[in-house]
């Protein structure tokens, strides 16, 4: 009953959260969307004149960070009925930015000005989805190696690993994301990023090296010293510095951070698999060991390589 | 010194024994995401070098003040300090180079070698010692970092340190990020190699 009503209070103020985002009131501009690669639809209220409509010069636009910069437009081509046009621009557009519409001269003085974004609940799951698939963590961006190398040779290790991971990753990146808006960057003490981030991962390690303990001893037992070196590991130091990197705000560090903690999962998993296979199999003495294991991950890398140019939202 | 290795032998230790990329197998991030090129192994490798050296000589001159449950949490926060340290230096003097070696020269406060050499070197011996210790596993790094990269860019874009050698460009799959996984899998597998028909001439003689 208690939980019940929790969820319904915290679903409802996600919803206000996000409600600003997604709507946005303007009397002579409806909807707003964008197209195709370089195309941008907008749809009117009223009727308007469609020789008013095709004229370029009632249009400009830009992009949020760069107001100087004005887009050039190519044609704007009114629909049928009269209530709408989609704007061609000579360039492709960088749809993952928002773009500033502003109209004039179509319903007598009026100037009016519109905000153009994708959904924002479809730009925090393209960041989950990059950080899972994409730029995955171990086979694009080789952070992790030791460790991945290290656990990676059982199934029921690899995944309770890839797990705990991935609450350590989430637990300090957001910790770090505190840490970053309102004590480094008010004070000034931007230098002091590499410092205070590695003391908060090993902060959240040793956290869950006593949990664990007391929880789970079966699962800590076989980690051995693999949960020490989880300290000593680029893939959780790394998030909190591309957070700060990229100014993100905390949905997008605690998708990132989930997305690079499911990515290490799934990494660790895919090579577990295959090195439970392996120790059938007969390989030359040269290449017992680490050699294999490495030449096992290149074809996994380029086997991620083809979700390059994978684009949902 | 207290060591009875001499420091030429402490040196030539890191660079070939234990030489921490094909030996020890430890930190292997670096040696396979940005060993594209001669230059970019040079550099990262002075960094840690660097970072590594400085830091088995504060620690090693400080010993005895560190008390044994903490010792972790200190070598961390040492070498987060002189990480910090060589990253605004890049950043300010060589822009350029920093911006191709990207994150990783802040990650290298991440690399095991580093906390590794601290803990099973540099709180027992004394400061000279560690100083040609830290030396050594530097250079032995660099030296893996730069075999690496030549690897890669001869036979990705068929240059050495930017200069045309081959005159053309054999495999571009070898500059391909997802190569530095095969490189340095084949490279480890040669030296086994190596190891194995050494040991087998021995077995030979005897």
């Amino acid at each position: 009953m208690n939980l019940a009503r929790i969820r319904l209070v915290s679903l409802l103020a996600l919803l206000c959260a996000f409600i600003p985002g997604l709507v946005h009131a303007q009397e002579l501009i409806s909807k707003q969307s964008f197209g195709e690669k370089n195309e941008i639809i907008l749809k009117f209220s009223i009727e308007v004149n469609k020789a008013q409509a095709a004229d370029i010069n009632n249009y400009s636009v830009i992009e949020e960070q760069d107001p100087d910069i004005r887009l050039e437009l190519a044609s704007a081509v009114p629909n049928y009925a009269g209530d709408g046009v989609s704007l061609h621009f000579k360039g492709p557009l960088n749809t993952t930015k928002t773009h500033i519409v502003t109209v004039k001269n179509l319903s007598g003085d009026t100037v009016s000005v519109v905000k153009v974004s994708k959904p924002y609940l479809g730009y925090l799951f393209s960041i989950l989805i990059s950080a899972l698939l994409i730029n995955n963590f171990v086979f694009t961006k080789y952070l992790g190696l030791c460790v991945f190398f290290g656990t990676s040779k059982r199934k029921s290790t690899a995944k309770g690993m890839g797990v705990v991971f991935t609450m350590v990753m989430v637990v300090s990146a957001l910790m770090s994301w505190f840490f970053f808006n309102f004590i480094l960057i008010p004070y000034n003490l931007n230098f002091l990023q590499i410092v205070v981030f590695i003391g908060l991962v090993s902060l959240t390690v040793q956290a869950v090296d006593t949990i664990l303990r007391k929880v789970n001893p079966i699962l800590f037992n076989s980690f051995g010293v693999y949960l020490v070196l989880v300290i000593a590991n680029c893939v959780i130091i790394a998030v909190p510095l591309m957070m700060a990197n990229n100014k993100f705000n905390i949905f997008e560090t605690f998708m990132l951070a989930l997305g690079a903690g499911g990515g290490f999962l799934l990494a660790l998993y895919l090579m577990s698999s295959v090195s439970e296979r392996m120790q059938l199999a007969k390989i030359p003495p040269t290449f017992k060991g680490l050699p294999i294991a490495f030449i096992v991950a290149g074809q996994f890398a380029l086997a991620f390589l083809g979700f390059s140019g994978l684009q949902i939202f | 010194m207290a060591n009875d290795k001499s420091s030429m032998q402490l040196v030539a230790n890191g660079i070939l024994k234990e030489n921490p990329i094909f030996r020890l197998a430890l930190s292997m991030c670096p040696a396979v995401g940005i060993s594209t090129t001669v230059m970019n192994g040079f550099m990262l490798g002075v960094a840690v070098l660097f970072v590594q050296v400085c830091s088995s000589l504060t620690i090693s001159t400080v010993k005895n003040f560190i008390h044994p449950r903490i010792r972790i949490p200190t070598y961390t926060l040492t070498i987060a300090t002189w990480v910090t340290v060589i990253d605004m230096v890049l950043a300010a003097y060589m822009p350029e180079a920093y911006s191709k070696m990207g994150i990783f020269v802040k990650l290298i406060v991440a690399f095991a070698i580093i906390t590794m050499r601290l803990e099973m070197f540099a709180c027992k011996e004394p400061v000279g010692a560690s100083f040609w210790d830290g030396l050594g596993m530097g250079m032995g790094f660099m030296i893996g970092m730069m075999t690496i990269g030549l690897v890669r860019e001869l036979l990705g874009s068929g240059t050495i340190l930017g200069y045309d050698v081959l005159g053309f460009k054999p495999l571009l799959f070898f500059i391909l990020p997802s190569a530095g996984f095969f490189v340095v899998g084949l490279m480890m597998a040669f030296f086994n190699y190596i190891e194995i028909f050494y040991k087998r001439q021995k077995g030979f003689k005897s």
